[in-house]
């Protein structure tokens, strides 16, 4: 059946409300079961031996020793995972990662594993283990690894993206550029400029739980997986192709999950495990340490941006200019390109230009963190624009009013945008109380704009109608953080009953189809298209069943308030059938009630965020306090709005920690320093204030209800917000994330020292 | 016939274009006579390529029909945390 | 290595396990006992998942080695629900939403339920600096405060 996306205005009875969870009481009595949460029986505990050094050619491994220690049932390294990725160049990256073949590229680099009946004996046999390395000359820096003089890791690398083929290899591994008009001509009209270069540290998404699996591989060749993953059938997909298996004989399960935030998007050790119980011949557990999910999983790019931007006395912008380099860890990605396409998106402009480069370094291999490279970028322009708007004498929020993109207008990544939330979301800021309370001393206020463009993608939902008028719906996007209420709900709503009525459930990769994962903020959106759609069509067997009921045409019956009603004066003595009747009934009816939708959810509204904060600086010390934030944030429809708040919130303090302390420090040797929460330190309850929440509702055209992703955007602004702030609180203006006491106090000293 | 833009990387492998004139009714149609008319653009429209129109951003539905006189944009294809 | 014999009590009820003396508590919970509530998110008892009360005091169960049980009493999150009547802080954390993911709710409720022992009417303050031993990603905090102050409040009325 064709499924009409458009959205239409309707009053809501179900979404829109606050219930509590379906999968809440097990979560809070213990019983919920994460990726570490599982067993098998006979299961083997599964160890990585990792590399010690930053840049290193494996010359041999010598793994008899671990082999005939007693308890071992299998040590693999990469000639256990051949390559089979047949020119898959994006593939082959992620198999090099899980475990490295020639060279080992990072600190934490996996180059063998261990399959043994124990933990001990595992860690035992990793000491046993004899790799023989020669250890390269490494660059972990962003800026050093363009130089030409950096040790270049990858020597089949040449830049794309140039006008001619360059001559040598080098760490760049692509140029990109985005926008319109000529900044030439724009800066020479314009009357103020501001042009800095900043900094920012690479982060690590910092979910609580580590990554975790247990894998059973039998000689049949299927196989079973239990994983904690943002998408189990993309790891079902990658998995299968890795190891050359059938896809239909993998199934994969997706536990609860522990946080994702991007990192648990591609596989690490799911393939390790798999090889490892392959070639063991019994199940494999593999929980990754703490140390591990820091120095080989995760994390977000380390990045140097310049900007430059020009503005006219009247406070319009004449034109704008970014050059972004973004690491990338070993692997080419397009991590600086959503850089230089998110950079300027809030804007209106008439000349914008900027240019991303893809840096090569001796780090682990980014992952996607939560609107992955926007919020870097956002700190940059979002600085620069508050200090122009100070040159040319205005308040910040009016001067970001005044040059606010809307409809129509081209964005900087170059389609134009249909209706859109920025605006809104700063005359919101502008309007709200937080704008006009008073500062203390030492305090500093600060705002920015954050822009995501939010994405759909495949998704696959069955919604089965039991005998007694309960509805269990399956759904294949991983839940993050309460979708499945909010697809209650919206299953609920189409349905006409009540919330408690519906069941939600994550399937397994066997019981549903094909599903993309749950990135792009795009679980509520997607899923909830394909519940209204998988709704619709049970409904339509919910009308034809009253029709053979009632003996007459399906066309004379329509669904109102989850009651099947006959339409005509000549049906006036029908008595509404409800749900719950032609359910009871289903059985001489036709049998099962069911509604299935397969669709790609295409057409997800971009998203825009303002956030307002007030930090207080302590001269002396460098040491900050975070006293009051504001987030407003358009969401199209809050279909939950207790869960919308929660993702404001959550993207919030998240961005408070990479703008103030969060970072990889790397020493001169290329190894982590800091691999563990005690020295990377993410915001506790005692470092934040209660985070107020504005929900905008600017209804997305494309969704039947007007829903938005909303998960990613509230990242963005926070980086630039603090920034501000700080700035306006300590008198100087901080370039370089995160702004640690110590990069404050010498800021302060600086601008002191004249 | 549609007109359709080109992002930055992409006009280069279509021989400098930013912009090209092709008759096609959907996204799939688009992809096939690009793909033709403009070999350079194939390892591309391979590794995903995402079209907005009218400045939404369809991924994946190839079926989505070019309505005459929308703006057509060929974006690279992005990845989400 | 031979085992050690530990008697302990856990969640009011006798339990006899062997565990290594290497062995912490956490993985004795976890693996030997069953009781997955008690989650590792370090290992070094920096982020609070494995929270649990030994003997009136809350203490990361990944610091504590299974051996050390012996004799005393261990309160999990298993422990704080009454048959199917939740704890209120179980309750108000399912009001409050003061849980996304999830996996870091047993370690607060476990330490939410300690500080309200020992100080049944927090400050808004007391109740940062109270649950500041534990990490979540997900939630930014604010609505576990809430719930927080919400059980207290029934807690008190009780």
């Amino acid at each position: 059946m064709n499924f009409d996306p458009r959205y239409s205005t309707r009053n809501f009875t179900s979404v829109g409300t606050r219930p509590i969870r379906p999968d809440g009481v097990d979560k809070v009595t213990g019983r919920a079961r994460y990726g570490a949460d599982f067993n098998m029986a006979g299961q083997l505990v599964g160890r990585v031996l990792r590399s010690p050094h930053a840049h290193a050619v494996i010359r041999k491994i010598d793994t008899s020793k671990a082999e005939k220690l007693t308890g071992v049932k299998a040590v693999i390294t990469a000639a256990d995972l051949p390559d089979l990725t047949d020119g898959d160049a994006a593939m082959y990256d992620i198999l090099d990662n899980c475990m490295a073949r020639k060279t080992a590229f990072y600190d934490g680099h996996a180059v063998a594993a261990v399959a043994a009946v124990d933990a001990r004996t595992a860690r035992q046999a990793l000491k046993l283990i004899e790799v023989d390395y020669e250890v390269l000359p490494h660059v972990t820096d962003v800026d050093e690894a363009m130089k030409h003089s950096a040790p270049v890791l990858n020597d089949t690398i040449f830049t794309e993206g140039l006008e001619e083929k360059p001559a040598k290899p080098s760490n760049v591994t692509k140029r990109s550029q985005y926008g319109h008009g000529d900044v030439h001509e724009g800066f020479a009209q314009a009357d103020y400029i501001v042009e800095r270069s900043y900094r920012t540290e690479q982060t690590h998404q910092g979910y609580i739980e580590p990554h975790a699996c247990v894998a059973s591989v039998s000689s049949d060749g299927t196989a079973d997986l239990w994983v904690c993953t943002q998408g189990h059938f993309v790891y079902r997909q990658h998995c299968a192709q890795l190891l050359g298996m059938d896809v239909s004989k993998l199934r994969v399960t997706s536990s609860e999950i522990g946080g994702g935030f991007g990192g648990k998007t591609h596989v690490w050790a799911e393939p390790v495990a798999l090889a490892l119980s392959r070639k063991a011949g019994r199940p494999v557990k593999l929980v990754m340490t703490r140390e591990e999910v820091f120095r080989a999983s995760g994390p977000t790019s380390a990045t140097s941006i310049d900007v430059r931007i020009g503005a006219r006395k009247d406070g319009t912008i004449a034109a704008a200019e970014a050059t972004l380099r973004y690491s990338c860890g070993p692997y080419a990605g397009m991590w600086a390109e959503l850089g230089a396409m998110t950079a300027f998106a809030c804007y209106k402009l008439e000349n914008v230009k900027t240019v991303g480069y893809e840096v090569l370094v001796n780090r682990p291999k980014t992952a996607a963190y939560r609107a992955p490279s926007a919020p870097m970028a956002a700190f940059a322009v979002e600085s620069a624009v508050d200090e122009l708007a100070k040159e040319v004498g205005m308040d910040p929020v009016e001067f970001r009013i005044r040059n606010a993109a809307q409809e129509g207008t081209r964005s900087s990544y170059g389609p134009v945008y249909g209706p859109i939330g920025i605006g809104p979301t700063l005359e919101a800021a502008k309007n709200h109380p937080h704008m006009k309370a008073p500062l203390g001393k030492n305090q500093g206020r600060g705002m920015a704009c954050g822009f995501w463009f939010n994405f759909g993608g495949q998704t696959c939902t069955d919604l089965n109608i039991g005998m007694d008028g309960s509805v269990s719906l399956a759904v294949g996007t991983v839940d993050v953080g309460g979708s499945r209420a909010s697809l209650s709900l919206v299953a609920a709503e189409e349905l006409g009953i009540a919330y408690e009525q519906v069941k939600a459930v994550v399937a397994d990769t066997s019981s549903l189809g094909y599903n993309d994962m749950t990135d792009g903020s795009r679980g509520t959106f997607s899923s909830s298209m394909a519940t209204i759609s998988a709704a619709r069509n049970a409904i339509k067997i919910l009308r034809e069943r009253a029709a053979q009921t009632w003996d007459i045409p399906v066309d004379d019956v329509v669904w109102e308030k989850g009651h099947a009603i006959a339409k005509g004066d000549k049906y006036g003595n029908l008595a509404a059938l409800s749900l719950k009747e032609i359910a009871a009934a289903s059985g001489k009816t036709g049998g099962p009630i069911a509604g299935h939708s397969e669709l790609v959810a295409d057409g997800a509204g971009v998203s825009f965020a303002t956030h307002i904060c007030d930090i207080e600086v302590d001269p002396e010390t460098g040491a900050t306090r975070v006293v009051r934030y504001t987030v407003v944030q358009d969401a199209g429809k809050a279909v939950h709005p207790t869960y919308v708040e929660g993702q404001y919130q959550g993207g919030a303090a998240q961005g408070i920690g990479w703008a103030l302390n969060e970072e990889y420090i790397y020493g001169k040797d290329g190894r982590l320093q800091n691999p563990g929460f005690l020295d990377y330190r993410i915001p506790v309850c005692s470092d934040l204030p209660m985070i107020d929440t504005q929900i905008l509702e600017i209804p997305n055209p494309n969704h039947p209800y007007g829903v938005r992703g909303v998960g990613e955007t509230s990242i963005v602004p926070p980086l630039a917000a603090i920034a501000n702030a700080v700035s306006n609180a300590a008198g100087v203006r901080m370039t370089h994330i995160p702004m640690s006491p110590p990069r404050i106090l010498a800021a302060i000293e600086a601008e002191q020292a004249g | 016939m549609v007109e359709v833009t080109l992002w930055g990387s992409l006009g280069a492998a279509a021989g400098g274009k930013s912009k090209i004139e092709i008759e096609a009714k959907d996204i799939r149609e688009l992809f096939r006579k690009l793909a033709e008319q403009y070999p350079g653009l194939e390892p591309y429209i391979n590794r995903g390529i995402a079209v907005a129109i009218d400045g939404t951003i369809y991924r994946d539905t190839w079926s989505k029909e070019l309505p005459q006189g929308a703006e057509i944009f060929l974006l690279p294809r992005l990845v989400g945390g | 290595m031979a085992g050690v014999a530990v008697s302990t009590t856990i969640n009011g009820d006798n339990v006899e396990y062997l565990c290594q003396p290497d062995e912490t508590l956490l993985d004795v919970l976890r693996d030997r006992l069953g009781l997955t509530g008690a989650k590792e998110g370090c290992g070094t008892g920096d982020c609070g998942a494995c929270s649990i009360i030994l003997d009136d005091r809350l203490v990361c169960s990944c610091l504590v080695l299974g051996a050390e049980a012996e004799g005393r009493r261990v309160e999990t999150v298993e422990g704080m629900a009454h048959g199917d009547r939740l704890h209120p802080l179980q309750q108000k954390f399912l009001e409050h939403a003061a849980l996304q993911c999830g996996v870091c709710t047993p370690g607060f409720l476990i330490a939410a339920k300690d500080l309200l022992a020992k100080n049944p009417d927090p400050t808004e303050e007391e109740i940062r600096f109270g649950l500041a031993g534990n990490l979540c990603r997900c939630t930014g905090y604010d609505k576990i405060v809430r719930a927080v102050q919400d059980a207290a409040s029934v807690m008190k009325g009780a």
